[in-house]
């Protein structure tokens, strides 16, 4: 395991995607790209597996709308009938337009939360957790590549001062 | 350059023949008097309890008759006149429907246009394509509208000046609904989207030969017009054409509810056709993520299509109110099927089908979901317009499907005979650079 990298910043998505792509052709190991948005298109240079977030959000969905029949077939039919509107049919499916409002509610509540939930446990960030990206500023406006260093600093270093790099940092891995 | 195949040609000719030797049939086997009327439905029903259900339902459209008139029209009347509408309501329910693609085609591309998108230019001469249809659909359209204020059809009950006397409701809406100012309202709306797609068409060819922007910038402005003159009398207009065969009853979101109708249709549309010219290789510079971007178009406006017929549905349901009510009594009592299944199709299919982000690159899924949209939005102006023209003595017969028939004949001959006059590439829009390049970060 490396315990020396190097941290090539870049101030414009374009310069990085064109940056990200030079490297990957040249064959550099690139460990990790920190952006302060998502930059279209990385993903696919960097060969990253697609989300399946979409997946559990149509899962969510599918829980909470089940959970607002099932809700609303224990509040408004089960346990306590009521007359509104001159409708006491007492019945959930003679009833169910007016129940559609609730049922779409809590679908679209589930599924945003859960949602929110499942991304923060994905990418592993609760409350008073240590920021993982090495410089505060790619929350900002800067872009970073990580690449681990063997013994190729000098190598890397001219590939690298060919892209439209603002600035290359060293560090040593802080973790041992 | 996109040239007409001998086989699109036979094609929509022999649908145009076919469907109209269909529409004569229908027109001669309507009962021309009241005997034969009796007759048809005595040889239709032979069960008795079955007739008196007739009764009932077409009580709620005789009931302003009984109230005011103290019943002038006797059942028999009643069902003849229904029966007699039939081939008539056939024709403006297909005619309506095809002529709603290519005006949804046109707010669609007047919104590219004002919006300036960068995506849709590759596109473009697609949809000016389809709004070619929007002269001679409308003109029909216009014919049919002109034969009803003669009296020769019958599908708007308040141009009747005997039934108006009769009605105090229609009565006090006769300031509005007045047969002549009728028309004329009909003529504003056709005459206004015609100039803007005969204008917005001619810029747009002009454009390709400039080297300036000077066209384009002239289209954006247009468009930004059209659209506000567009959603006033969009609005208006199914008022008159829709609504106002169902005189008594109203609604204050219809005009969008049909317009979602519109803008979905117009959208699967420029769909289809992009994806059958792109299989006989043309269009080169569209590709999946041009096709991605109208897969979520029809997948947005089928969802805000359910959305606005549950909010018109839901309050009358709800409230109850008796004279709002029969709209939608009349439909789930006499029209079951296509009521609810309506729904079914218009929604949960398209819905399942193209929720999915990598499943609407699929071109053969998204040519799936849209047979699906536009059938399903057939039968969306059937609900609209047949039960208040035919009542219970509906079916989907000889009259329905040989209209579909010489409308889609005719609009397939009148669409690509248009998208072969111009290449189908626009050259000179700022945009097209952008267009080409673009992807969906998918």
């Amino acid at each position: 395991m490396a315990n020396k990298f190097l941290h090539a910043i870049y101030d414009d998505d374009d310069k990085l995607m064109d940056a990200v792509k030079y490297l990957k052709k040249e064959g550099v190991y690139i460990e990790d790209v920190f952006t302060p948005f998502p930059v279209h298109g990385l993903d696919h240079i960097l060969k990253l597996e697609p989300t399946r977030l979409a997946i559990t959000a149509f899962i969510y969905g599918c829980v909470g709308l089940a959970f607002g029949i099932l809700m609303i077939n224990y509040i408004m039919i089960v346990d306590w009938p009521q007359n509104i509107g001159g409708k006491p049919s007492f019945s959930l499916i003679e009833n169910i337009p007016a129940f559609v409002p609730v049922i779409f509610e809590l679908t679209v509540f589930f599924t945003a939360h859960l949602m929110v939930i499942t991304f923060y446990l994905r990418s592993r960030l609760w409350p008073f957790k240590k920021a993982e990206n090495p410089i505060p500023e790619t929350t900002d406006d800067k872009f970073l590549i990580q690449i681990p260093i063997s013994n190729n600093e000098k190598d890397l270093k001219a590939k690298i001062n060919k892209t439209d790099i603002f600035k290359i940092d060293i560090v040593e891995n802080k973790n041992e | 350059m996109f040239k007409l195949t001998k086989k699109i040609k036979i094609f929509s000719f022999s649908l145009i023949i076919i469907g109209l030797l269909g529409i004569a049939f229908g027109f001669y086997s309507a009962p021309s008097n009241i005997e034969e009327s009796k007759e048809m439905v005595a040889s239709h029903d032979h069960d008795y309890e079955h007739s008196s259900d007739h009764d009932k339902s077409s009580q709620y459209y005789n009931k302003y008759e009984s109230k005011e008139g103290g019943g002038h029209m006797s059942h028999d009347e009643h069902v003849y006149h229904q029966l007699a509408n039939r081939p008539w309501a056939a024709l403006y329910v297909a005619a309506f429907f095809f002529f709603m693609i290519s005006l949804g085609t046109l707010a669609f591309y007047a919104i590219q246009r004002a919006s300036q998108s960068g995506w849709s230019p590759v596109l473009f001469r697609v949809m000016e394509g389809i709004t070619a249809y929007l002269l001679p659909g409308g003109l029909i359209l216009l014919l049919i509208l002109l034969l009803s204020v003669f009296h020769l059809n019958h599908l708007f009950i308040w141009m009747d000046p005997e039934v108006v006397e009769y009605d105090k409701i229609i009565k006090a809406k006769s300031g509005y609904l007045e047969p002549y100012f009728f028309l004329i309202r009909a003529v504003i709306y056709l005459s206004g989207w015609y100039l803007y797609r005969y204008l917005s068409r001619k810029f747009s060819l002009l454009q390709d030969k400039s080297n300036d922007n000077n066209y384009h910038i002239k289209n954006f402005k247009l468009a930004a017009g059209f659209l506000v003159f567009f959603l006033v009398t969009e609005s208006m207009m199914s008022w008159d054409w829709i609504m106002s065969i169902d005189p008594h009853w109203f609604s204050t979101l219809f005009g969008w509810y049909v317009f979602a109708s519109m803008a979905v249709s117009g959208i699967t549309t420029i769909a289809l056709i992009s994806i059958y010219l792109k299989s006989n290789g043309y269009l080169p510079n569209v590709n999946d993520n041009h096709l991605h971007d109208l897969g979520k178009f029809m997948f947005g406006f089928s969802v805000f299509w359910t959305y606005l017929w549950f909010s018109q549905f839901m309050l009358i349901w709800y409230s109850n109110i008796p004279e709002e009510v029969v709209y939608f009594i009349s439909r789930i009592e006499d029209y079951t099927i296509p009521f609810w299944g309506m729904v079914v199709i218009n929604f949960i299919l398209p819905f399942l089908l193209l929720v999915s982000s990598s499943l609407k690159r699929v071109n053969w899924i998204l040519v799936m979901a849209g047979i699906v949209i536009l059938v399903g939005h057939y039968m969306d102006v059937f609900n609209m317009i047949m039960p208040s023209a035919v009542g219970d003595q509906w079916f989907i017969g000889i009259p329905e499907i040989s209209s579909i028939m010489f409308f889609a004949g005719l609009f397939i001959y009148i669409v690509f005979s248009s998208l072969e006059k111009a290449p189908l590439e626009v050259k000179g829009d700022p945009f097209n650079e952008e267009s080409k390049k673009f992807i969906y970060p998918f």
